[in-house]
């Protein structure tokens, strides 16, 4: 790919000092990983000046008993281009502390990430300051564990059979 | 249909029957599937109520998304929790006599979803008449389980009022 | 629902006639016809007019990613059928190539599988869109459209179980190339479909392209601008239909799809006609990137050689020790990838789908994520809706082409 990351780290990292913490090549993909505190702001910098209009996809990996911060939010961006070596697409990545998780919200510079983010905070439980409508998603509203944590067992259903219980009841979900 | 073959009225035209059989006998020809369909199986379903597969020749064209106008419910895909609630509401909705055929090993019992969100068989929470296996069942066995259904209403029946 | 946000009473006093009218809540769903499978919909109405749309999703949700982090990465091949199960075998082969990309072995692979596999990915397409565009007009009150597309679709069917054995849920490649050579009349049902094809789809066309109706019910209907589009993430014929030409194939070819001839069709108004243009069109090009495929179907090799990724051949299995041992092991454990992380996209029918594994160096992925076109496309609608009639919410829905099994996964 022709495109220059390093330039492009350095832009980023003379905007914001610090915002860069560390660039990982593998298999192709550039992974940048970004400061936790700065993500809203090299996010709409990348969009901003270099073109990164497309928010591809949004997710967070849990890392229990493996690393600590214990979450990382993983931000695929990518850049259109006329040709296809100007088509760029960059993974961000943000480590998240285990307790109280909390990140920004993204949702001012693509509107995309709304259900991404809903998402997320429905399966891991990682509340996205800003976000406008942050509730449950896939998960019926009085659900309380967050399922793709790792220490959720994919077999427990006992808080949704109490959701559908309460459903039944009640009438209506 | 248990017709009672009379030799003093037959060759005329006519047949005697109770009306209970006589029902019985409209109600097995004419049945009103009510399609609940979730997932994939809803795509095979639809295919069987298609040109290829026809179900009409088995008088059961009819699909009603309202419960109210059907007789048969065919739940075809995952049952999840969130929606269990909502496929009780519907089938309660359902006029009586109605029946249900559980398509798929998701609605059987839960299928490949052993998991925290689906539910293991949806006779936790329904009356399953027929029970077809499959991820997702041919064509041909959603017509046998249809043929199945008719057989169950013909031995069974079920009162008229 | 309770948290939905207040709409005031006074927005609807209407001064010049003195008359308060009241917003009706409507509930669509999530089980309604027009919803293609279980999504819910809570409309806030003004008289007919949709004063906003509320989609509520999560009825479908299994939990796949979550069951796919306790299995071997050849066993979540299933899963993957069950998400966009109008392309099963799309949405396989996209799995199968992050997996590869993740093994590092894409520059392994057969020519012969690849050309297979494009040849299969585009006829999952045509699959889909067939879908697509015949439930968008049975929605409509087309009916006979419908009819065509799915006596059709049973000829894809037919190709597809000669193939693998399925219909519907194919399962089929496997991580390192076929998991069988082709089946001899592969090529003859190919061909014999490239035949027969063009003509349902003019019948197709001539039933709706220029239809008095359908045109009424969708030109100018649930339009969304090039910006809005891009700026909600909306991929394929939903991206396409605003007059963005980015389509996956070609900005990051895969399959070497950069080797095959085809245009991708952009229409520029952003309405459910231009979504349905761009569909009838890509079928067309899918007709010749197959008909490329299958001229230049090479002999060969069908699986990579690589023991240890790709199962041995049965024969052997039966007859040599070693390679029932190692038969065992790959099922048993699975190949192990190496630590590490990568995203891989292709071009479903439906939009871009990508895939995000996290090896930790075991034989099971550590985490999987998916990321469904219709879920991300599925955020357009209350901007597509607002402000329309109620009847548009219906042609909304289905010229976005979603399936419920992929947003809710």
């Amino acid at each position: 790919m022709s495109f220059d990351f390093d330039s492009l780290i350095a832009a980023i990292n003379s905007a914001y000092p610090g915002a860069v913490k560390e660039r990982i090549e593998y298999r192709g993909e550039t992974t940048l990983i970004i400061d936790k505190d700065r993500i809203s702001s090299v996010c709409g910098h990348l969009k901003g000046t270099f073109g990164f209009t497309f928010l591809a996809d949004l997710t967070a990996v849990d890392y229990l008993e493996i690393r600590t911060p214990r979450y990382e939010v993983v931000y695929h961006v990518h850049r259109f281009g006329p040709e296809i070596d100007e088509n760029i697409r960059l993974r961000l990545k943000a480590e998240v502390h285990g307790d109280n998780p909390k990140i920004d919200s993204v949702t001012h510079i693509w509107s995309g990430a709304d259900w991404l983010e809903r998402e997320v905070y429905d399966m891991f439980g990682i509340v996205f300051t800003g976000h406008p409508d942050l509730r449950r998603i896939l998960m019926p509203e009085d659900y309380e564990p967050f399922p793709l944590r790792k220490d959720f067992d994919v077999r427990d259903r006992e808080a949704s059979k109490r959701s559908f219980e309460r459903a039944l009841r009640e009438g209506g979900d | 249909m248990g017709v009672n073959s009379n030799s003093l009225l037959g060759g005329d035209g006519f047949i005697t029957t109770t009306i209970e059989a006589f029902a019985n006998w409209g109600r097995k020809n004419s049945l009103w599937p009510m399609p609940f369909g979730t997932a994939c199986c809803a795509i095979e379903m639809m295919g069987v109520f298609a040109s290829r597969f026809d179900l009409s020749r088995f008088g059961a064209e009819v699909a009603r998304f309202s419960p109210r106008q059907a007789d048969l419910m065919i739940v075809s895909g995952t049952i999840t929790y969130k929606m269990a609630s909502v496929c009780r509401m519907i089938y309660d909705q359902m006029p009586e006599p109605k029946w249900v055929i559980a398509m798929g090993s998701c609605t059987c019992g839960g299928g490949p979803f052993d998991s925290y969100a689906v539910v293991q068989g949806i006779d936790e929470f329904l009356p399953v008449d027929v029970y077809i296996g499959g991820c997702p069942p041919r064509p041909e066995a959603i017509i046998d389980a249809v043929m199945k259904i008719q057989k169950k209403i013909d031995l069974e029946g079920a009162p008229i009022l | 629902m309770e948290r939905v946000e207040f709409i005031s009473q006074e927005a609807n006093f209407n001064a010049d006639t003195g008359i308060r009218t009241e917003t009706m809540m409507l509930n669509m769903g999530p089980q309604h016809p027009a919803t293609h499978g279980v999504l819910r919909v809570v409309l806030y109405l003004d008289g007919e007019t949709v004063v906003k749309a509320v989609p509520y999703i999560g009825y479908l949700h299994r939990g796949i990613e979550k069951l796919c982090e306790h299995i071997t990465y050849q066993q979540c091949l299933p899963y993957t059928d069950r998400m966009d199960y109008l392309a099963s075998i799309c949405n396989n082969i996209g799995y199968i190539l992050t997996v590869e990309k993740l093994l590092g072995i894409q520059d392994a692979i057969p020519e012969r599988a690849k050309t297979a596999e494009v040849i299969l990915f585009e006829l999952g397409r045509i699959e889909s869109h067939l879908v697509g565009i015949g439930t968008n007009a049975l929605d409509l009150g087309a009916m006979s459209a419908f009819l065509y597309c799915f006596k059709e679709r049973e000829r894809i069917y037919d190709i597809l179980e000669t193939v693998c054995g399925a219909r519907l849920t194919t399962s089929y490649p496997r991580v390192g190339g076929l998991p069988l050579d082709l089946p001899d009349d592969f090529e003859e049902k190919v061909r014999n479909f490239l035949k027969v094809f063009p003509a349902t789809l003019a019948e197709v066309d001539s039933l709706l392209t220029r239809n008095r109706i359908w045109i009424d019910r969708t030109k100018g209907v649930a339009t969304i601008s090039a910006e809005d589009a891009i700026d909600l993430g909306l991929t394929g014929p939903a991206l396409r239909g605003s007059g963005v030409p980015y389509d996956v194939r070609k900005a990051m070819p895969y399959l070497g799809y950069e080797n095959y001839d085809f245009e991708v069709p952009v229409a520029n108004e952003g309405d459910a006609y231009s979504r349905f243009l761009c569909r009838m069109e890509e079928m067309r090009q899918s007709l010749k990137i197959i008909e490329q495929g299958i001229n230049n179907l090479p002999d060969g090799p069908y699986a990579a050689d690589l023991p240890d990724v790709v199962l041995p051949e049965k024969e052997l299995t039966y007859t040599r020790m070693e390679s029932l041992i190692r038969h065992f092991v790959l099922v048993y454990e699975g190949f192990k990838p190496p630590a590490g992380e990568v995203q891989h996209a292709v071009e479903n029918p439906k939009g871009e789908l990508s895939y995000y594994l996290v090896s930790d160096g075991t034989g099971k992925p550590y985490r999987m994520r998916v990321r469904g076109p219709s879920f991300v496309n599925m955020q357009a609608l209350p901007n597509m809706v607002k402000g329309r009639l109620l009847a548009d919410v219906i042609a909304a829905i289905g010229s976005l082409d979603i399936v419920l099994g992929e947003i809710d996964r």
